[in-house]
C-alpha cells in the first residue's frame, strides 16, 4: 500500500515536473529519510531544474530497486552483500552519506542513572545468559544502582531494519558465540526471547510500557525523544556516551584501515572515545549511468553532499563524516562512468 | 432472475435492447470480481514459487523462522493467525449478538437507531487508531489487572501461566474482538429486525414469555444473518494487521501461554516485506499470503458446511 502510494506520488511528482526539470529517482533506508529529503530540498534550490525523489521503503527495497533498474540510486544502511553485487548489470559504488548508532533503552523502576554496559553484558542480555537484572555482572559495572531481582525482558525489532543490523553486526564481532549461533542481519533469530516492536516509534514505546525491558533504537530517535540511554565501554576500554561526536570518532577511528569501496562495518571501531555501536548509511551509485544528463546531476549532487550537504547535518542530529572520508570519497567520484561507452 | 416474466410485444423491444445491455455491463462486472480472485492466487502462487520450490510441504509445519540461515517455518504464523481470530470470536460472539437482541428486541426504536449509528461510526476507525489505544490503555489495564487476576484463578491451566507482558496473544485477541463487534453487532441487528412480526405474535399467542419468543423463535430464524455476521467478524480478525502488530509481541515461537508473545500471518508480512532481501526470504512472505488466502477460503467452506447444517435442522423443525 505505502509503496503503491508512493509510486503513485512519484508518477504525479514525475508528470508535473517533467516539462522544466530533470529528474533523478531514488529509494532506500529509511533511517537517514530526514537528512536526504533536506539535501534534496535544498539542491533543487540551489539548482531549480533538478528534482530528486526519494522513495523511502527500507535498505532492502533500496537494493532490490537499483537491481530492477527502477530507481537511478539507491541507500541502504548495509553494505551491499557480494552476491547482491553479483546480481546487478552495473556495478554499484558506495558512498557513505552520513553517520548513525544504535543505542540501549530501558525501563527499570527506581533507575534515574545512565546505565553502564560491557559488551559482555550486552552479549549476555540478549544471548539469554544474563536473565535478571540484579545479576552480579551488571553490579559490577554499575556501583551504586539498586538493581530489581526481575527478569530482563529484551525487546527487538519486528520489522526487518538497518538498526538491527548495526547492532547485531556489533554483538558478533565482541561475542564469538553471537557470532556462531545467531549472526548479523537485518532481522535475526533472537535467541533471548522477548518481546518485538515495529520501528523505532515500536520498540521506544514497548520499553516504555513494559518494566524491566531493554531495546535498541537509533540515537538520533533517542536524542529527538529525549530517552535516557545506556554508556558502552568500547573497545579501548573507555566508557562511552554516545553523542555525535563519539560517533564521529568512530568513523575516523575506522577509516585508517577503510577498503576502498567503502563497505566496511565500523561497530566496535579503534580509538579512545568513539562509540562502538556506529554506522555509516550509504548511498549506492550504479558505476556507469548511460544518460548523460542524469549522470552529471548525480556527480554534481555527490560533490555538493561531501562539502556543503556536511554542514546540514548536525542540526538534524547526523554524525558528519569524518575528513579523511570526505576526501576519500572525493577520489571516488571519478569512477563514475557518465554516458554509454 | 431467471423467472423473471417476459413480455414480447413490439414495443418493448427497445427496452429488451436496454436489458440486453445491462446482462452485459452486469455480467462484466461480476466476472471482473471472480477475475480478480483468480489473478490474485495466480500471482501468489507465481510469485512464491521459489519458497515452495525449495521449501515444500514442511513450510506448512515447521516452527524454525531464522532470515539469516534461510530457515523458514510457517507454523507459528498459522498458529497465532488462528489463535488471536478464535480468542476474539469467543469475546465478540456473545457479546455482540447479546448488543444484538437487546437493541432489536428490548431497546426502543430511537434508542436502538441511535445507538447502532454510534456502532457502526466504529468500523470506521482506522486499525492504527485501535493500535494506539490498546497500546496505551488496553496493554497496561491488561499487564496490571486482568492477566495477573487470570493467573491467580485459572493459573492451574498452561494457558494462563508465565510473564504478565500486557502485550501478547490474549491482548491481540481482545483488541481483535474490539474490532469485530461493530460488524457482528450491526449485521446480526439488521437480520433480526427482518424476522417477521407474526413469529413473534405467534409464539406470544401460544402462551412464550418474551425472552421464550427470543431464544426460541426470533433468535434461531434468524440463525443465517447471525452466522453471516459472525463470519464477517472472522475475516477482518484474520486479516487485522496494524493493530495486531502493534500489541502482539511479535514473537516467532509457539507458546502454550495466551500471556505470551506470538505473531500472525498479516503481522510478519507487514513487518518484515520492505527489508526482505532475497528470492526465497520474499517467496516465503507472499507464500504465507497463500496461506492466508487459503485459511480464510477453508474457514469460509466450514462456515457454509454450517449453515447448511443448521438450516436443515431448522427446517425440520418447523
Amino acid at each position: 500500500m505505502k509503496k503503491s502510494l508512493l509510486t503513485l506520488s512519484a508518477l504525479l511528482l514525475a508528470s508535473a515536473g517533467m516539462i522544466f526539470s530533470q529528474q533523478i529517482n531514488g529509494a532506500g533506508a529509511t533511517f537517514p529519510m530526514p537528512i536526504y529529503q533536506k539535501w534534496f530540498q535544498d539542491y533543487n534550490k540551489a539548482h531549480p531544474s533538478v528534482q530528486i525523489n526519494y522513495g523511502g521503503g527500507g535498505s532492502g527495497a533500496g537494493i532490490s530497486q537499483l537491481t530492477n533498474g527502477t530507481v537511478d540510486f539507491g541507500a541502504s544502511d548495509m553494505p551491499m552483500k557480494d552476491d547482491q553485487i553479483a546480481k546487478m548489470k552495473v556495478k554499484p559504488l558506495h558512498f557513505p552519506t552520513v553517520m548513525g548508532a544504535v543505542v540501549l533503552t530501558y525501563n527499570l523502576a527506581g533507575v534515574t542513572s545512565e546505565l553502564k554496559f560491557t559488551p559482555e553484558t550486552i552479549a549476555g542480555i540478549f544471548m539469554g545468559s544474563i536473565k535478571k537484572w540484579d545479576d552480579p555482572k551488571l553490579a559490577k559495572d554499575n556501583p551504586g544502582v539498586k538493581f530489581p531481582g526481575e527478569e530482563i525482558i529484551p525487546v527487538h525489532r519486528s520489522d526487518a531494519s538497518g538498526t538491527t543490523f548495526v547492532f547485531t553486526d556489533y554483538i558478533a564481532k565482541v561475542s564469538p558465540e553471537f557470532k556462531s549461533k545467531v549472526g548479523a542481519d537485518t532481522k535475526v533469530a533472537w535467541p533471548a526471547e522477548g518481546l518485538n516492536g515495529q520501528g523505532n516509534p515500536g520498540v521506544a514505546g514497548l520499553v516504555k510500557q513494559t518494566p524491566n525491558s531493554i531495546g535498541y533504537v537509533e540515537l538520533i530517535y533517542a536524542i529527538q525523544n529525549k530517552m535516557s540511554y545506556g554508556h558502552v565501554k568500547n573497545s579501548a576500554g573507555t566508557w562511552v556516551k554516545p553523542s555525535l561526536e563519539s560517533v564521529t570518532e568512530a568513523a575516523s577511528g575506522a577509516a585508517k584501515n577503510m577498503p576502498a569501496d567503502f563497505r566496511v562495518s565500523i561497530t566496535n571501531a579503534p580509538g579512545k572515545n568513539a562509540y562502538p555501536i556506529s554506522s555509516f548509511t550509504w548511498l549506492l551509485i550504479p558505476s556507469q549511468i548511460e544518460d548523460g544528463a542524469k549522470g552529471k546531476i548525480i556527480v554534481e549532487f555527490l560533490k555538493w553532499m561531501l562539502a556543503d550537504g556536511q554542514k546540514e547535518t548536525t542540526a538534524l542530529a547526523y554524525a558528519p563524516l569524518p575528513k579523511e572520508v570526505v576526501a576519500k570519497e572525493e577520489k571516488q567520484i571519478a569512477e563514475i562512468k557518465v554516458g554509454g561507452k | 432472475m431467471a423467472t423473471a416474466v417476459r413480455v414480447d410485444t413490439p414495443a418493448k423491444k427497445a427496452d429488451q435492447a436496454g436489458d440486453q445491455i445491462a446482462r452485459l455491463v452486469v455480467l462484466i462486472f461480476a466476472a471482473s470480481i471472480v477475475l480478480i480472485a483468480v489473478l490474485i492466487v495466480w500471482v501468489l502462487w507465481y510469485d512464491s514459487a521459489p519458497s515452495r520450490h525449495k521449501l515444500g510441504w514442511s513450510f506448512l509445519t515447521s516452527s524454525q523462522w531464522n532470515p539469516v540461515t534461510e530457515q523458514f517455518g510457517g507454523l507459528p504464523f498459522i498458529f497465532g493467525t488462528v489463535v488471536t481470530s478464535v480468542l476474539a470470536l469467543l469475546i465478540s460472539v456473545p457479546l455482540g449478538v447479546g448488543s444484538a437482541i437487546f437493541l432489536s428486541e428490548l431497546a426502543p426504536r430511537r434508542i436502538s437507531d441511535a445507538l447502532t449509528f454510534l456502532i457502526e461510526l466504529l468500523a470506521a476507525i482506522p486499525s492504527v487508531i485501535y493500535g494506539l489505544l490498546a497500546i496505551f490503555t488496553l496493554v497496561p489495564l491488561m499487564r496490571l489487572y486482568v492477566e495477573p487476576f487470570l493467573r491467580k484463578v485459572l493459573g492451574f491451566l498452561p494457558l494462563f501461566q508465565g510473564i504478565a507482558y500486557g502485550v501478547g496473544t490474549l491482548t491481540a485477541g481482545v483488541i481483535l474482538a474490539v474490532m469485530t463487534l461493530p460488524f457482528i453487532i450491526s449485521v446480526s441487528r439488521e437480520s433480526l429486525l427482518a424476522v417477521p412480526g407474526e413469529q413473534r405474535e405467534a409464539a406470544l399467542a401460544l402462551g412464550s414469555t418474551k425472552w421464550e419468543t427470543t431464544w426460541q423463535v426470533v433468535v434461531p430464524y434468524a440463525r443465517l444473518g447471525i452466522m453471516g455476521a459472525i463470519f464477517l467478524g472472522l475475516a477482518r480478525a484474520l486479516g487485522e494487521t496494524m493493530a495486531v502488530t502493534m500489541v502482539i509481541g511479535n514473537s516467532t515461537a509457539i507458546h502454550a501461554s495466551l500471556f505470551a508473545p506470538g505473531n500472525t500471518i498479516a503481522a510478519v508480512i507487514a513487518n518484515e516485506f520492505a527489508e526482505a532481501t532475497g528470492d526465497v526470504y520474499q517467496g516465503v512472505l507472499i507464500e504465507l499470503g497463500l496461506v492466508l488466502f487459503c485459511l480464510t477460503i477453508i474457514l469460509n467452506g466450514l462456515a457454509r458446511l454450517m449453515i447448511i447444517a443448521t438450516t436443515r435442522k431448522g427446517s425440520k423443525r418447523a
